[in-house]
């Protein structure tokens, strides 16, 4: 009895000190802008994804989607992971993905419009499904939104505690005649982002890519 | 109402501050006595306070003092107990030895002298000596040989004379050959007879340096007994020492134990898992350092039965064949271990290979170019090293011991130190709160140093210098 009694206590002692793996896990959904002219930077876009995946350890979540004329939508989905607890199961992880985004690059096709909204709402979806102590998006667009018709975005974040980092944000022909559109364009989406809980950052120079996971 | 305004009692700011003055020195006079009390009261409460801090200081220094001295005593007396029991193991394995040497030994010895004395014996045998044949020979020789007859006969004599002269030469000479032989013989002898004398007077040259050494720890032992302060000297000092080796060394065995750690936590996660955490720690961590901590328990009790260490009095009271058993499981736990590591060592090799690729082709490199040439030497040696490890963890048993052993006393030095420390402290402290408050109620006679004249003066003129004289006497 008195032994039951010990073997309790230590399990219940183990249980109250063990802690959640996830608070110390990293959730990134990145959405890869495909609209117009912008296919042509998806290179650099494959360089930020394998630099995410070297950053990234076991137990972290990681996904990639396209943004197109709907990008509320799971088939917008082109690559995820969650990497497994053993390290050379999650290196072997990486290597596939890698070479999933490497197919999707090869292949896509430029799409007439953008949906940038869509695919926050989207990834805010997926990163509240995986619980982890960090959560970010990365947007790889010029953070343009263009709308077809019938789509609804009107629609307020709920990015309690997501970082939403938008790279390599080019500037369009429009916003070398009148910079302060540019200007407006990004505060727009850093209200938008902070309305929601979130907090915003902007990283263009793709040689100080450290700074992308902080 | 502040300064200022006190200053505006008249319309002379210097005639007020003298009538603020002289009021104030009039408070003070008339409350001059309880006051003065309340000073001299305050002082002696604080100086009793702190006298009392500093005897109860001082005695729980003295205590513990005297405490830590019977256990430096009790500590010296038991380790020569120990050093003298060794010492007479070694002495009766000795003599043990050399005892069951001896009939042996003096069998040789016996057949040695036995021999030498035969051979002596022989060598006493006088060779007969050449008798005077030369003389003879040569009278016999010179006779005149006048007549023919005489003279074949005299040289038939003379030949004869010379064949038998020398064959008692060839005689005389055999005979010394024999007895040189003999005397030769008896040389290897000999020879056994001093090398056995001389490992003879080796083994007694031993004996009897063990015997000054069990001398030594005996005058220590009666030292000790006696508990002069010659030994609680000495111990304190072998103490201390003790305490500084003892640290360096866990020290090294602590950076020992770090580098395994490095060498099996990272492969640990490939079996635990890399992101499970207890308590803000990985468990692939704590695995890790649960399998170190493991080795050096076996390591403990590996010493403990082998009766290197006497840590747990329970493993040394085991009987011998139980403590036997004991060595060769824990041995077996820690080879166990020691080859787990090895794995582990080499798991930790793969994984940073493939990481190393892993990186390279996300790099846009080749992952082929990253492997090194000389990949075996550091697989080898980390598998080495996971493997030698656990072993050369297994003597921290020893610094460990002495390291308990000589905390006591270093602790005890360090309290006593301390609790002296504080007994002086508050001794100065009670000092100079009397001092403090004597100080002070001179320093309030001086505030009121005028009405205090004007009462001298006054009660001058009432009883004389002598009443005044005999007032401030009292």
């Amino acid at each position: 009895m008195m032994r039951k009694l010990i073997l309790s206590g230590c399990i219940v002692l183990l249980a109250a000190c063990s802690q959640g793996s996830t608070m110390h896990n990293r959730g990134v959904y990145m959405l890869l802008d495909t609209s117009g002219t912008y296919t042509e930077e998806l290179d650099k876009a494959q360089q930020i994804i394998s630099y995410v995946l070297t950053r990234l350890n076991p137990g972290d979540a990681f996904a990639v989607a396209r943004i197109d004329t709907g990008s509320f939508s799971e088939k917008d989905i082109i690559a995820k992971v969650v990497f497994d607890d053993r390290p050379s199961a999650a290196n072997q992880q990486k290597r596939v993905f890698q070479e999933e985004i490497k197919s999707f690059v090869e292949s896509v096709r430029s799409a007439p419009y953008t949906d940038i909204t869509g695919g926050v709402l989207l990834a805010t979806e997926y990163l509240n499904e995986h619980p982890s102590g960090q959560k970010t998006i990365l947007v790889f667009s010029d953070m343009k939104e263009d709308l077809a018709e019938g789509f609804i975005r009107d629609i307020p974040f709920a990015l309690d505690g997501i970082e939403v980092v938008a790279v390599n944000v080019t500037k369009l022909r429009s916003d070398n005649l009148d910079p302060r559109e540019y200007m407006d364009r990004l505060e727009s989406w850093q209200q938008r982002v902070e309305d929601g809980g979130g907090t915003f950052r902007v990283i263009n120079d793709l040689d100080r890519l450290e700074q992308l996971l902080q | 109402m502040n300064g200022s305004n006190l200053l505006n009692i008249t319309p002379y700011p210097g005639l007020s501050a003298l009538l603020l003055f002289l009021l104030a020195a009039l408070f003070l006079y008339l409350a001059r006595t309880p006051a003065r009390a309340a000073l001299l009261a305050l002082g002696d409460a604080l100086y009793r306070t702190f006298r009392l801090a500093a005897v109860t200081f001082t005695r729980g220094g003295e205590n513990l003092a005297k405490r830590n001295r019977e256990v430096l005593l009790a500590q010296g007396r038991e380790a020569t107990e120990r050093a003298i029991e060794r010492e007479f193991q070694r002495v009766e394995s000795s003599v043990r030895k050399e005892l069951a040497d001896y009939p042996a030994f003096h069998r040789r010895l016996s057949e040695s002298i036995t021999a030498i004395e035969e051979d002596y014996e022989r060598t006493r045998d006088v060779p007969p000596s050449p008798p005077g044949w030369v003389p003879a020979v040569q009278a016999v020789a010179e006779i005149p040989k006048a007549d023919a007859m005489v003279a074949r006969v005299l040289d038939d004599i003379h030949g004869s004379l010379k064949k038998i002269e020398a064959r008692a030469i060839t005689e005389y000479r055999a005979d010394s050959r024999q007895r040189h032989h003999l005397l030769k013989r008896a040389m290897p002898h000999w020879r056994a007879l001093l090398a056995s004398l001389a490992s003879v007077d080796k083994k007694l040259q031993r004996l009897l340096d063990r015997a000054v050494a069990i001398d030594r720890h005996m005058n220590d032992f009666e030292e000790i007994n006696k508990g002069s302060d010659r030994a609680v000297r000495m111990l304190s000092s072998s103490s201390l020492s003790q305490f500084f080796i003892s640290l360096f060394v866990l020290g090294i065995a602590v950076g020992g134990a770090i580098i395994n750690f490095n060498l099996i936590a990272r492969p640990m996660s490939e079996m635990v898992g890399g992101t499970a955490m207890i308590g803000g720690l990985r468990i692939a961590d704590i695995a890790a350092l649960v399998i170190i901590l493991v080795e050096i328990s076996m390591g403990l009790f590996l010493m403990e039965s082998l009766r290197i260490t006497r840590l747990f009095p329970v493993i040394s009271a085991l009987d011998d064949r139980m403590r036997v058993r004991m060595i060769w499981i824990t041995l077996f736990l820690l080879t166990s271990l020691a080859a787990v590591e090895a794995g582990l060592a080499f798991m930790r090799e793969i994984l940073v290979q493939d990481e190393l690729a892993t990186a390279a082709m996300l790099r846009g490199e080749d992952p082929a170019a990253f492997q090194p040439r000389f990949l075996w030497i550091t697989t080898a040696a980390q598998m080495g090293m996971g493997f030698i490890l656990p072993f050369a963890l297994t003597f921290v048993a020893i610094p460990l011991e002495t390291f308990i052993h000589s905390l006591r006393t270093v602790l005890g030095l360090v309290a006593t130190a301390l609790l002296r420390s504080f007994g002086t402290l508050f001794r100065v402290l009670a000092r100079f709160m009397r001092g403090s408050a004597r100080f002070l109620a001179a320093a309030y006679d001086m505030l009121i140093f005028l009405p205090l004249w004007i009462e001298e003066r006054v009660l001058a003129m009432r009883s004389g210098n002598g009443g005044l004289k005999a007032r401030r006497a009292s």
